[in-house]
């Protein structure tokens, strides 16, 4: 799998991130790292927790990696999900996290088919 | 600086920037504070997220805002939040520049360079801009001071009336300014006001030589003519052809003016009346009527200072503002010595530094940059330094409220280098006792300027347990009047060994090291001590004799002699109460000291029975004992010792095992232990 077709499973735009970051090495770079960032448990723990402040933090950190990388599925549910709790709980906040989950899982195994692939 | 609780996001913004910057990152906004008090304007530029952990990046931004720190440091909005709003309160808190996620590497970079190079040259500017107000402001005085020596000149005078009224202006006007705030006095108004009181008489340039220098009583026209010179001095400001917006000339046409006016409306030109006077003219007409009071003129000798200022309070040289009575009353006592110091260079200097800080708020001025190089010089050699001794030093600022600790020492006490509001924070807290934090704080409090420094031992909580620590700390005070405690610079040493060791010396120098307890040096100084205390108290005072102890040792070797020593030690500890004094004289002979109620019998019985009787091992423990009472013998320690041995030979005569009073039956006998010199004593195995 090549990174190209990596961002094609994650549903990602690979021309935008080269265009920005100017380097397919860092882009490179970067994805790897996402698989080692704890955001995503932060906010798994948080919501469980029912600490919506600190879920909401973690959904917005989230979207900004996803920005950064141009996670474009991911971004948007985790964007939708940080406003969706910006101001405590929402009622549409636990199908929003759910959505988050599954774009997460969708992500992280595009990405570390990937990894294995490159030999990383 | 780069600000994001994400390390991704730190680490692509620090790989956008590449190479040419050294990058400070910060996991949070609180870290992010913590790096600007450390950094200053070290740092080129801060890029800050604004949704972070502990304090967010407004959080932040006030931090700066209230530390000023905005104005050095340039700051660009990293964030994914987009809404108006955001972006428009990032600008009101002086943002420079706001970038949006996604990054894109190559505005990332332009816009950091852009920002830097903009704050370089701005600084610059504004260094330069300031190194010409302050040689303009240099020349402005002394064309002032000239042209004033002019008039004075011509008017016979020394000279010194325009400084003592510029002296007398600016203190009346600062005590104004700590009564109320009815007259919005700044400090640069003071500095101000008192340049322009140097020009009140420059109208008198106008009056002929004859009037002005006349020796006698002036006839009426000559007085109207006088008085003149009050509106030709604001006549000549206001046709100045140039500088007419300029505050100086304003407020120097101001006092030319109206200050002969009196607070009661029957002063001259315009018998204006009260606060319709303004507050500088009114300050300058007291000053100036004080001076004139206190010096020679032509037409009278000099008046004493007690004198003038009563002349004044009693309303005989004209009517002022009763506030203003008020501040000369307040100042009076200083005035003299006032007047006759270097006052003003130090007054100069003192309002330089002060507008020198207030013009720094405003961005007109900054440090120069030669300035900033010492200041950081200084600081790395105050960290070098600092790495190499082992003492906590320590910073604590109240505003912000803050504690900085050297590496070092924020290891040794387990906390962070940085603490915000170290009063709320658990772990510092639990440093110190509550009373040994609020001891050391009342110490700082009560000290002055002048001596500033305190000397505190108390115990701090370290991770690894409590040791002691002598605190050495200087209070901060601030150089304006009157002057604020701002916080506390100091060091914390480990004084533990040395303080333990001096314990364990005492401990050892009054305890007998076999037995541990006391010794009979010891013991007799307690003990005389107590008596002297409390002479009526009812004391025994008992000797007391291991019998066949010689024997016990010959026949079962020295090393079992001294277990059996211990053991009685061990029985006697637990037969004495705890206000007792228990002591080993020497040898096998122990004392105890106490005191009873009623009837010594019933105590030294009890004592007796406790001790006496028993085995250890084979040995069995008999005891004989010499008892002494001060009801009998009196209170000098050496006759109640000499007279319990007297007793206890007694026993040891009368075949061991029990123990008796002293009575006067026994004063011929010999002592058990002998000699008594000065309360030391060698082994007393030899006397039996």
């Amino acid at each position: 799998m090549t990174l190209q077709e990596c961002y094609a499973a994650i549903g990602g735009s690979y021309e935008e991130v080269v265009g920005r970051l100017r380097s397919e090495r860092l882009v490179q770079k970067f994805v790897l790292k996402f698989l080692s960032d704890s955001s995503y448990d932060l906010l798994c723990k948080s919501m469980e927790a029912e600490d919506y402040q600190e879920a909401f933090r973690a959904a917005h950190t989230i979207k900004g990696m996803c920005q950064n990388l141009s996670f474009t599925a991911l971004g948007d549910s985790s964007s939708q999900l940080s406003e969706a709790l910006r101001s405590g709980f929402t009622p549409q906040a636990p199908a929003l996290y759910q959505q988050v989950k599954e774009d997460y899982q969708i992500t992280v195994c595009a990405i570390q088919a990937f990894q294995k692939e490159a030999g990383g | 600086m780069i600000a994001d609780d994400s390390e991704m996001n730190r680490s692509i913004l620090a790989d956008m920037l590449g190479d040419e910057y050294e990058i400070v990152e910060a996991e949070d906004g609180v870290q992010a504070v913590a790096a600007l008090q450390k950094y200053g304007s070290e740092l080129s530029v801060v890029l800050l997220d604004i949704v972070m952990p502990k304090m967010d990046g407004f959080g932040v931004l006030t931090w700066m805002n209230q530390q000023h720190w905005i104005e050095d440091i340039p700051v660009i909005m990293i964030s994914a939040e987009s809404s108006a709003s955001h972006v428009e309160r990032a600008y009101g808190l002086g943002v420079t520049d706001f970038i949006s996620r996604p990054f894109d590497a190559l505005v990332v970079h332009r816009r950091v360079v852009n920002t830097i190079l903009l704050y370089a040259k701005q600084k610059k500017l504004v260094n330069m801009v300031a190194d010409q107000i302050y040689e303009k402001e240099q020349n402005n005085n002394l064309m002032i001071d000239i042209l004033s020596h002019i008039v004075e000149f011509r008017n016979g005078e020394s000279g010194m009336h325009v400084l003592h009224v510029r002296t007398l202006t600016e203190l009346l006007l600062k005590t104004l300014m700590q009564k109320t705030d009815r007259y919005n006095i700044t400090q640069a108004d003071i500095s101000m006001i008192g340049t322009a009181s140097a020009l009140h008489d420059i109208g008198k340039i106008a009056i002929p030589d004859e009037v002005l220098n006349k020796p006698g009583k002036l006839t009426n026209e000559e007085f109207a003519l006088m008085k003149t010179h009050s509106m030709i001095g604001a006549d000549m400001l206001s046709k100045l052809p140039f500088h007419q917006q300029e505050p100086l000339v304003k407020v120097a046409y101001d006092i030319c003016r109206w200050h002969h006016e009196r607070y009661d409306g029957r002063g001259y030109p315009d018998g204006l009346k009260g606060d319709e006077i303004p507050i500088s003219a009114q300050i300058v007409a007291m000053a100036d009527v004080y001076d004139a009071l206190t010096s020679e003129r032509v037409y009278k000798p000099p008046i004493p200072h007690e004198t003038a200022v009563q002349m004044i309070l009693d309303g005989k040289c004209g009517v002022f503002n009763p506030l203003m009575l008020e501040c000369l009353q307040d100042i009076a006592p200083e005035l003299p010595d006032v007047m006759n110091s270097g006052y003003q260079d130090k007054a100069d200097q003192r309002t330089m530094q002060n507008i020198v800080q207030e013009m720094q708020r405003h961005e007109e001025l900054t440090a120069s940059e030669r300035t900033l190089q010492l200041l950081e010089h200084e600081r790395m050699k105050y960290n070098f330094f600092a790495s190499l001794t082992e003492e906590i030093q320590f910073e604590y600022t109240l505003q912000p409220a803050m504690v900085t600790l050297t590496s070092w020492g924020a290891e040794k006490l387990g906390l962070e280098e940085f603490t915000i509001d170290p009063r709320q924070n658990r772990k510092v807290l639990s440093l110190m006792k509550e009373e040994d934090l609020q001891g050391l704080a009342a110490m700082l409090h009560s000290t002055t300027p002048g001596n500033p420094v305190v000397t505190y031992d108390c115990q701090i909580q370290l991770p690894t347990g409590p040791r002691w620590f002598r605190i050495t700390a200087r209070a901060m005070w601030s150089s304006d009047e009157p002057p604020r405690y701002t916080g506390t610079i100091g060091k914390a040493i480990d004084v533990h060994e040395s303080r333990t060791k001096l314990n364990n010396l005492e401990q050892m120098a009054s305890h007998d090291a076999m037995t541990n307890l006391l010794n009979h040096a010891n013991a007799r100084e307690r003990i005389m001590a107590r008596l002297k205390e409390r002479p009526d108290g009812r004391y025994a005072m008992a000797i007391l004799d291991l019998d066949h102890f010689k024997s016990a040792n010959d026949t079962f070797g020295h090393m079992f002699g001294d277990e059996v020593l211990k053991y009685i030690a061990e029985r006697l500890r637990h037969s004495v109460r705890s206000g007792d004094i228990a002591a080993r004289v020497g040898g096998d002979e122990f004392l105890i000291f106490l005191e009873y109620k009623t009837d010594p019998e019933l105590a030294i019985q009890r004592v007796y029975q406790s001790l006496a009787g028993g085995k250890y091992e084979n040995f069995p423990i008999s005891i004989s004992m010499g008892v002494a009472v001060t009801a009998e013998v009196g209170t000098e320690y050496e006759t109640l010792f000499h007279a319990a041995d007297q007793a206890l030979y007694t026993v040891k005569r009368g075949g061991r095992g029990h123990y008796r009073f002293f009575d006067s039956s026994m004063e011929k006998t010999l002592s058990v232990i002998s000699p008594i010199d000065n309360g030391s004593n060698e082994q007393g195995g030899e006397s039996k």
